[in-house]
């Protein structure tokens, strides 16, 4: 197995005027390919920092980031934006589909960025939807679709450019329990069909979902399902 | 992502906030609608200025006496030199000298000329019109033409013959309007004139409303209407150069010739030199200052608006600090964000562009019918105020756009 994700003694640090906050100090942490792992933590733990530097959306202050064995720990914004579009598919609580496109424009925006043709985009983004149970849905607007349709039309969204990791941030914090059971099924079928998928949640039995647990707090990792 | 997706996409942020879009464009639109309006009023008075010395004949040269009347082209003494000294009157001995070929080769035509005001009867119609009395010369040099009849000769010229070449609007006014009146007779002072000819239609002119006036022979003025003890005393000699490249040369010879009649210098002239030409072009440039002054007063809308897409933009920056956020993490580079809003700005400059140039060709048109005064919008000045909002966009565009493309992706996406 290679690993997809690799950190070593990554730290960040966060300067506000004379106050300075160690949110991550030293995290070390592997993830292979095809591997389903949940990272779990309270607010504050340092988990969203976490996020940020594994989505590449911040770089760590100290330590190396390798991403499909890219060191992208020292990268300026602009390939790292590269990165982001070619390697993570993110998920977010709140969605994030803009409101004024429809759910098929929305999954081919990652597309459209990477330069890819209307044509291709038009069918690489249908079947992405197509794969979520979407595929009537696709000419509707977020404001038309129920929560757990447009999660889906997120995860569609973070599928579609074949990326090597999914990164869910809270996928279920914003969905009721049929809706939640729902996408957690979906990042299942997903897991089993090979896909890397990076789960981040404060929820106990969310996490249970993955393949393998590890808790962050006060900036630190350990394995193992929170006790 | 190509321009066209980008232009697509900036589109859709344009129309998603009609209201807002809409407001902000009113800037640009009042803007280039002002501007495009006060440059066509100009345009129109060039045009008006332009036609109106063609129809007086663009190579016309006019001798007034006194120095100094305003618009002088030859040289003029200072006004205090003028005020206490006698002005001698011109007379037909200058038009002669400056008829005479070997002295004055470039000037084609002269023609002397004395007006007054009187009264004309045609039994109990009666009107008051101007009298201008001068030589057969007169038509060839203010380039008129006659509709009927025919203009009088010369010997009827010295000869003092009672016959009278009249305008198209004292025709009317006299005679009634479609009547033929070549042949016709009617009273100026107390004595009876035959009507010969009537003139073309010129409307107004520089020199007043050339389709009412009564032109009779310079004998016949000198004996019946000349008012001065010198019957040679002429109001003001007009002369026609030989062509266009000549004017100057005859300009010249004109003057040189009068100092050389009224024995005077340069440093004291007792008379005016100047061209038709060079009175439009004095009308002219005064129409352009005006028209630029103008202008920029408008312009300063244009400023205004400008300064309100910039406010918008970066409203707008601020409002969709999650969508920026949320392209940034699928992928899109900084440059990528930053033409996503120049676009979005310039987008709003140049359909506001566009909408004012339709306002300022929509109401160029009323206010042209309006004050019956030609309005001129021209392809340049529309391509123009087209660019000129395509800039204003893009330079109001360039600070928001900027910001956000700088915004970190992760201060952009966080929720809350």
């Amino acid at each position: 197995m290679t690993a997809i994700v690799e950190l070593s003694e990554v730290h960040k640090t966060y300067k506000t005027g004379s106050i300075t906050f160690e949110a991550l100090c030293g995290i070390t942490l592997n993830v292979e390919e095809g591997e389903y792992i949940a990272i779990t933590g309270p607010s504050g733990s340092g988990k969203s920092t976490l996020m940020n530097i594994l989505g590449c959306l911040d770089i760590p202050t100290q330590g190396s980031y390798l991403l499909g064995g890219e060191d992208v720990s020292t990268m300026s914004e602009k390939d790292l934006a590269v990165v982001r579009n070619k390697r993570i598919g993110f998920v977010f609580q709140q969605f994030n589909l803009l409101s004024s496109m429809t759910a098929q424009r929305n999954v081919e925006l990652p597309l459209m960025y990477a330069g890819i043709h209307a044509k291709e985009r038009h069918t690489l983004a249908r079947e992405a939807l197509e794969r979520v149970g979407l595929g009537d849905r696709t000419h509707h607007r977020p404001g038309e679709l129920s929560g757990g349709q447009q999660q889906r039309a997120c995860i569609a969204r973070a599928l579609v450019t074949n990326p090597d990791i999914i990164l869910a941030d809270e996928p279920t914090g914003n969905l009721d329990s049929v809706s939640t059971h729902d996408v957690l099924r979906l990042l299942h079928e997903l897991h089993d069909q090979g896909r890397t998928i990076v789960l981040i949640t404060h929820e106990h039995d969310v996490a249970l979902e993955s393949q393998r647990q590890v808790q962050i707090y006060d900036g630190l990792l350990s394995e193992g399902p929170h006790v | 992502m190509t321009f066209l997706e980008t232009v697509r996409t900036a589109f859709t942020a344009v129309m998603g906030r009609k209201m807002r879009s809409a407001l902000t464009m009113l800037g640009i639109l009042i803007g280039i609608a002002s501007v495009m309006l006060t440059v066509g009023l100009g345009q129109g008075a060039q045009q008006q200025i332009t036609s109106q010395i063609n129809k007086l004949g663009s190579n016309l040269i006019i001798v007034n006496s006194g120095a100094n009347s305003g618009l002088t082209v030859s040289n003029a003494g200072s006004a205090a030199n003028n005020r206490t000294r006698f002005t001698t009157p011109l007379t037909l001995n200058d038009a002669a000298a400056l008829a005479d070929k070997n002295i004055c080769p470039d000037i084609l035509n002269v023609a002397p000329v004395s007006t007054t005001t009187t009264t004309a009867y045609n039994g109990s119609t009666y009107e008051s019109t101007s009298i201008v009395g001068t030589t057969p010369d007169w038509v060839d040099v203010t380039a008129r033409t006659m509709t009927s009849g025919r203009f009088f000769t010369g010997s009827e010229s010295s000869g003092g013959s009672m016959v009278a070449v009249i305008g198209a609007t004292t025709a009317d006014n006299l005679f009634g309007s479609g009547t033929y009146v070549v042949g016709k007779s009617m009273t100026l002072s107390g004595q009876s004139f035959t009507v010969i000819g009537v003139l073309n239609s010129v409307g107004t002119t520089l020199s007043g409303n050339g389709d009412d006036q009564i032109v009779i022979p310079a004998g016949t003025y000198a004996q019946r209407f000349s008012t001065s003890t010198n019957m040679n005393t002429v109001s003001t000699i007009l002369m026609e150069a030989k062509d266009k490249d000549s004017l100057s040369a005859a300009l010249q010879e004109a003057t040189t010739t009068m100092y050389v009649m009224h024995n005077v210098t340069a440093a004291a002239p007792d008379f005016t030199v100047s061209s038709q030409q060079a009175l439009v072009e004095t009308i002219g440039s005064l129409t352009t200052i005006l028209t630029a002054l103008l202008s920029g007063i408008a312009g300063i809308s244009l400023l205004v608006g400008g300064i309100g897409v910039m406010n918008i933009m970066l409203v707008s920056v601020t409002e969709r600090i999650k969508e920026i956020g949320l392209r940034k993490a699928l992928g899109a580079r900084p440059s990528v964000i930053m033409l996503q809003f120049l676009v979005e700005a310039s987008m709003l400059g140049l359909m506001g562009g566009a909408l004012g140039i339709l306002l300022g060709i929509g109401a160029g048109q009323i206010l042209s019918k309006a004050i019956s005064y030609p309005v001129i919008i021209s392809v340049e000045a529309t391509s123009i105020a087209l660019t000129v909002s395509l800039v204003i966009g893009i330079v109001a565009g360039v600070y928001p756009a900027w910001r956000a493309a700088k915004l970190a992706p992760i201060d952009a996406l966080r929720n809350e």
